[in-house]
């Protein structure tokens, strides 16, 4: 190789410089969210934070009902989203040629994808907590947050299983294998890891989201057990003690848990993904 | 040879294979002998593939095409109707020119097709393991290690656990196509004296650009060849060694000569 030029040495140089100042500005700026927010909210968390509800409309007590609110909430969205963006993808990818219904498909969920997540939080409210007269309550609020991060799950595993090779359904196919089988035992356990991050995407958007939550859940702060009780999630508890200065020590704490739960999830799960994979290797 | 003796294993009856509109076979017939091992050589987009793929209709995967013509495997025309493609394969297995072993372990990439198949009990999915690793010349060197990724094999290795997963599902008809044009010449040894060893139980078929190869493994040769039309025919196909002595087609004589360079 002929020695590069010194101008295009010196722009090699700066270019490379530039980008890593770039992901380096981002990834301070980043951290130092994260770390302001948990060195304000890690002393709040305690045991009895953890464990009581809140009293006063949040001033004092704990916050264990947003708690459960909110996992409530998501377990609701993600296990209607799940099934249904994963077989949505299956079937464009997998069952159809290109037509006019993958068209209208793919269109909607592409125009989903970029509606605000407010807009969500009207429709849940007039066609589920109205129209279809569930009220505020953890069902209308999971089924908003499933119409919410369907459009994410359809798309990432849509993309998840078209990066599957196609000398595997080929070698499957090769087998004598159905298309089912080539489908649930080749094509899925190759497409997992994309899928699995994009339902850890909408766990994460799920247990943040505030305004969906607020429109149809409502934002009651006694502990729900039924899926027709209303419910406050953690994000909307914090989003309320922070905007109407009920307890900014309480906000924070809030915050931090959420940003422990996020990360907690991420971790799991990924861990679990691994464990599938590393059985599926070994058996 | 004794090949002159053999039966007939499949028949080949005046196919024709359309790309959408782009005619890619016209007119191809020939029979395909049991227990021999059939060379299919040409230049390259002479049609190699999709006559090889005809076999296991590995052809219908891809939208658009139509395919005319009969083909008769122990007599029954597997362009049938009624065909159930699924029970085809089972009796024609595949083996593709990179090694496409699964993301799995050695034991479970030998075992897919049986239980796809409905084979269920440990001890049967052993023996299948143990027959087929043996066929493959991989027994010996696994038998240990049979959980071990398949991907963490050597190419070579990989293509012949290739080999025993086709051989797992028992099938009567292998297909090679070019399947050691990505291996160094000891692994390509090594499956040339498998495929010879295999065409003892099996009616085996291969693409190869390798004519070397096509002279030291097969008994019968098809020269394919795009005409004016662009069309792939089926130039010349006799027993390997007369072939490669006298051709009778100048074309083949220009091929292989250039070939044998
Ligand atoms: N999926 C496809 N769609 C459309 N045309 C195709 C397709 N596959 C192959 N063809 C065309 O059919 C002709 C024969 O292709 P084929 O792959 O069978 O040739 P080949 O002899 O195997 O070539 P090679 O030696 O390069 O592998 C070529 O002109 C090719 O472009
Ligand atoms: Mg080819």
């Amino acid at each position: 190789m002929k020695p590069m030029k010194p101008s295009a040495r010196t722009s090699e140089y700066l270019a490379k410089g530039m980008i890593w100042a770039a992901a380096m500005s981002v990834m301070i700026v980043l951290v130092a969210i994260i770390v302001y927010i948990l060195i304000k909210g890690l002393p709040v968390l305690n045991f009895s934070f953890l464990t009581q509800n809140p009293y006063n409309m949040g001033r004092s007590g704990g916050i264990a009902s947003t708690i459960v609110g909110t996992l409530y909430i998501t377990l609701v969205a993600i296990l209607i989203a799940v099934p249904f963006g994963i077989g949505t993808a299956f079937y464009l990818a997998e069952y159809t040629r290109e037509n006019i219904i993958t068209r209208i498909i793919r269109f909607s969920a592409e125009s989903l994808a970029g509606i605000p997540s407010i807009i969500y939080g009207l429709f849940g409210f007039i066609f589920f907590v109205i129209y279809l007269g569930m009220g505020w309550s953890i069902l209308a609020g999971g089924l908003t947050l499933a119409f919410m991060v369907l459009p994410t799950i359809i798309r990432t595993s849509e993309e998840a299983i078209r990066a599957v090779p196609q000398i595997y359904r080929e070698a499957s196919y090769s087998l004598g294998a159905t298309k089912w089988q080539t489908i649930i035992k080749t094509v899925f356990p190759s497409a997992i890891q994309g899928i699995v991050n994009g339902i850890i995407l909408s766990v994460g958007r799920c247990i943040a989201e505030t305004a969906a939550v607020i429109f149809t859940a409502g934002s009651v702060l006694s502990m729900p057990f039924s899926l027709f009780d209303s419910t406050r999630t953690m994000a909307v508890h914090f989003y309320i003690l922070a905007s109407e200065g009920v307890s900014m020590e309480n906000a924070y704490g809030t915050a931090a848990l959420l940003i422990i739960l996020i990360f907690v999830v991420n971790v799991g799960v990924n861990l679990l993904v691994s464990r599938f994979i590393n059985k599926n290797q070994k058996r | 040879m004794e090949k002159t003796q053999k039966k007939i294993k499949i028949k080949v009856e005046k196919i024709n294979l359309f790309y959408g509109t782009s005619h890619a076979l016209g007119d191809i017939n020939a029979d395909i002998y049991e227990n021999s091992i059939t060379a299919v050589i040409g230049p390259s987009g002479c049609g190699k593939s999709t006559f090889l793929r005809l076999f296991n209709r590995m052809n219908d995967l891809i939208p658009g095409v139509t395919i005319n013509g009969r083909i008769l495997l122990n007599g029954e025309n597997i362009y049938a109707k009624d065909t159930y493609v699924v029970e085809l394969r089972k009796k024609v297995g595949m083996v593709f020119q990179k090694p496409n072993i699964f993301p799995m372990s050695i034991r479970d990439n030998v075992i897919i097709g049986p239980k796809h198949h409905g084979t269920k009990k440990k001890q049967d999915l052993d023996i299948i393991v143990e027959r087929s690793l043996r066929q493959a010349a991989l027994w010996d060197d696994f038998k240990d290690n049979l959980f071990k990724p398949g991907l963490s094999l050597s190419p070579g290795e990989q293509q012949r656990l290739c080999i025993a997963r086709a051989l797992a599902v028992e099938p009567e008809i292998i297909l090679f196509d070019e399947s050691c044009s990505a291996l160094d010449p000891e692994s390509t040894m090594r499956i040339e004296d498998l495929m010879s060893e295999l065409s003892k139980k099996y009616t085996i078929i291969i693409v190869t650009h390798n004519m070397e190869q096509a002279a030291r493994v097969s008994h019968m040769s098809a020269f394919f060849m795009i005409d004016d039309d662009k069309i792939g025919r089926l130039v010349e196909y006799r027993p390997t060694g007369d072939m490669f002595a006298n051709p009778k087609d100048k074309r083949t004589e220009d091929y292989i000569t250039g070939r044998y360079g």
